[in-house]
């Protein structure tokens, strides 16, 4: 299987998250940024598992500045063999799925892997845009992937249960938890990623539909307040004329 | 900011939360390798060591199949060249490899430290070209554990005074003598071996564990590294063949040169362990209230904190100027002394602060405070003692040895 794996930055789940002054953008000063776990635990990891089992390539792609070249080499070190970045700095989902679909338009790649969203605005919009465009099959929530000849088994997460579907290379799939499981990169992968190729590309013309303009933290939460089991009144009470929610 | 409820936080004490601290940017010191060698083996050490360790060191049982995790990892050995097992990365990448296992137990970075620094490297170091090729990829992949043989029950800082020792016999050496508390010698294939032979001089010889007269028996009872097995080695004229002596040595510089090699990484390793106690103290004293308050607005739990961080930054440029100097070929034995000895007592300092700062349950294993601590007692005293590397720095800069 010759697979492309888009892999986006995120910050780590623990970073404190505050915008800048006019509230207009993310603040990144004192952001750890790590590569989007559902891209690197599962999509990579599935790609790279199918290459070990009957051939094929990986190739890592992300839409990003020179910034982004950590996140990169770790995805070469876990194992992928090469990485194009697209030297940009990405605004909305449609722009990234333009730039991407530019790329693989060309290549010819068997399977497009991403995570199922990334998990700093969640909003999963890529894969389905980028298999738009190229006008491929998407599917999407994948927790199991089985290739049988050019025909992919796909086990997708849906409410209450699971949908199988079989589709023809080449497809656009999301990778939800379960596809695969994560791998740490060892010394000697980390050593190996420093020769592999890491290709960087110019932007191709793409406008943003929709621009962000202004961000608000939700508000701070409130300290729980304990209610004695014997003081039910207080309870009803409280739901009534504090939480209003009765 | 809201405080949870103190049982809260008493139930998620055992989950491991554990964030890196960097208050001087040192990370902007290290490349991407390093950091990317550094979350690697911190991801494994929350996945693999954290959920089992305070388990393991409760029964004091050595969680041996660790051993090829470690391997699988590449932290066996990791700036030794790759054609020998190794990892031919540079010296500050191996420092921060042991900083992170040891930030998960001590005793599991000493199962590292023993295999890379002091079985694979003098075997890669003084060893034949046969003898590399046949040892270091198993040791490297972890298929064949190894232990390191010098202290003896009768001479522990004094190593110079062995008497374990080897009498030629033809195509062997017979081997007789003990040693005495040897890190993973009950579970080790071999072990570096270091002898006085008929001429007075230390050598270095590989002994298989199935070699005629040659046991392992464990030492029992210890209250430090306890998921670390330490053993002795017991000879009773063991046949060496001549094919199993280090060729390229012959005195103490051999087992010097391997403890200056485990002697750095220690200096690495105690920043893990005093940065582990330091992270849960901080979290604690803000998330535990009495008074009305966290404890963290207390101005005594603050001395403490920022004790703890400035020593921790200190201890950080220390390990990270070593490292450059030991990239260039030129960290002396003098300086690796010195950090070693600095960062350790450090780290056994902040344990014993960060102890407090948990009040009671800073004695219970919810928290990792205690085992550090008692850990930390043990890297004190082995790799040359506290006052064994003072001597050393006092030798250095005054010329005058007050050793004998
Ligand atoms: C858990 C554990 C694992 C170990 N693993 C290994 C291993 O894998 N391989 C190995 O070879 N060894 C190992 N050791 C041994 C360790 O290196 C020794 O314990 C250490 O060198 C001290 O020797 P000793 O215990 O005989 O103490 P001693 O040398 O008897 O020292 C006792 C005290 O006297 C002090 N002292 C000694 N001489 C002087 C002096 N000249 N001036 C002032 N004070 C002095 C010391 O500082 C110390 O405080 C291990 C030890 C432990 C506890």
């Amino acid at each position: 299987m010759k697979s492309l794996v888009c892999v986006s930055k995120t910050p780590d789940t623990t970073s404190k998250i505050s915008f800048t002054n006019d509230q207009s953008a993310l603040d990144t000063g004192n952001i750890q940024f790590i590569m989007n776990p559902y891209d690197e635990w599962y999509a990579l990891v599935r790609a790279l598992e199918l290459q070990e089992a009957q051939g094929g390539s990986v190739t890592l792609i992300n839409v990003g500045p020179a910034a982004n070249d950590a996140i990169i080499r770790k995805g070469l070190a876990i194992g992928a063999e090469k990485a194009i970045r697209i030297e940009a700095d990405p605004q909305s989902a449609l722009f990234v799925a333009k730039q991407i679909a530019g790329h693989a338009k060309a290549e010819n790649y068997d399977i497009i892997f991403l995570g199922k969203e990334t998990i700093d605005y969640n909003g999963s919009e890529v894969g389905g845009m980028i298999a738009e465009l190229l006008d491929l099959p998407f599917i999407s929530y994948a927790s199991h992937l089985e290739m049988n000849g050019n025909t992919a088994t796909i086990h997708r997460d849906i409410e209450g249960g699971t949908e199988v579907v079989e589709v023809e290379t080449p497809f656009v799939v999301s990778a939800a938890k379960g596809l695969a499981e994560q791998r740490i990169p060892n010394m000697r992968g980390i050593m190996m990623a420093k020769s592999k190729p890491l290709q960087v590309i110019q932007q191709a013309e793409a406008g943003d539909l929709a621009v962000a303009v202004h961000f608000e933290a939700p508000p701070p939460k409130k300290a729980v307040t304990l209610v004695d089991p014997e003081n039910m009144e207080e309870l009803v009470r409280l739901l009534h004329e504090e939480a209003k929610v009765i | 900011m809201a405080t949870p409820h103190n049982a809260e936080i008493n139930r998620k004490a055992k989950e491991d939360r554990f964030q890196g601290h960097d208050y001087y940017n040192i990370d902007e010191l290290l490349n991407e390798d390093h950091l990317l060698a550094r979350d690697a083996v911190r991801t494994w050490v929350k996945q693999e060591v954290s959920p089992i360790i305070e388990d393991y060191a409760n029964r004091a049982e050595c969680p041996t199949h660790l051993f090829k995790g470690l391997a699988e990892i590449g932290a066996f050995g990791p700036s030794l060249p790759a054609e020998y097992g190794g990892g031919g990365m540079d010296e500050i990448a191996y420092g921060v490899i042991m900083q992170e296992l040891e930030r998960g137990d001590s005793g599991i970075r000493s199962m590292a430290s023993v295999q890379g620094s002091l079985v694979m490297y003098p075997i890669y170091r003084f060893g034949s070209e046969e003898q590399k090729r046949k040892y270091l990829p198993k040791l490297g992949a972890g298929e064949f554990i190894g232990c390191f043989g010098l202290t003896e029950p009768d001479h522990g800082s004094n190593p110079a005074g062995m008497v374990t020792n080897v009498k030629d016999d033809g195509d062997a050496y017979i081997l007789n003598g003990a040693k005495m508390w040897i890190t993973n010698s009950p579970v080790a294939d071999i072990a570096v071996v270091w002898a006085r032979d008929e001429e007075g001089k230390i050598r270095g010889l590989i002994v298989e564990k199935d070699f005629k007269g040659f046991s392992a028996p464990e030492i029992h009872g210890k209250w430090s590294l306890r998921a670390s097995i330490t053993g002795e080695l017991v000879f009773e004229d063991v046949r060496v063949p001549k094919a199993n002596v280090l060729p390229e040595v012959a005195s103490m510089r051999g087992p010097l040169s391997c403890l200056s090699k485990a002697r750095y990484g220690i200096a690495w390793g105690a920043i893990g362990a005093a940065m582990d106690c330091y992270d849960s103290a901080l979290r604690y004293s803000l998330e535990r209230t009495q008074f009305g308050k966290p404890i963290g607005q207390f101005q005594l739990t603050q001395k403490k904190l920022a004790e703890m961080i400035t020593e921790i930054t200190k201890a950080q440029l220390l390990a990270w100027r070593l490292g450059t100097l030991a990239n260039q070929g030129k960290a002396t034995p003098g300086q690796i002394s010195m950090a070693k000895r600095n960062n350790v007592n450090m780290a056994l300092e902040i344990a014993r602060e960060a102890r407090q700062i948990h009040g009671g349950m800073g004695i219970t294993n919810e928290y990792p405070i205690m085992r550090h601590m008692m850990n930390l007692e043990t890297v004190l005293t082995y790799e040359g003692t506290h006052d064994i590397h003072l001597l050393i720095t006092g030798h250095d800069v005054t010329g005058l040895d007050a050793f004998k």
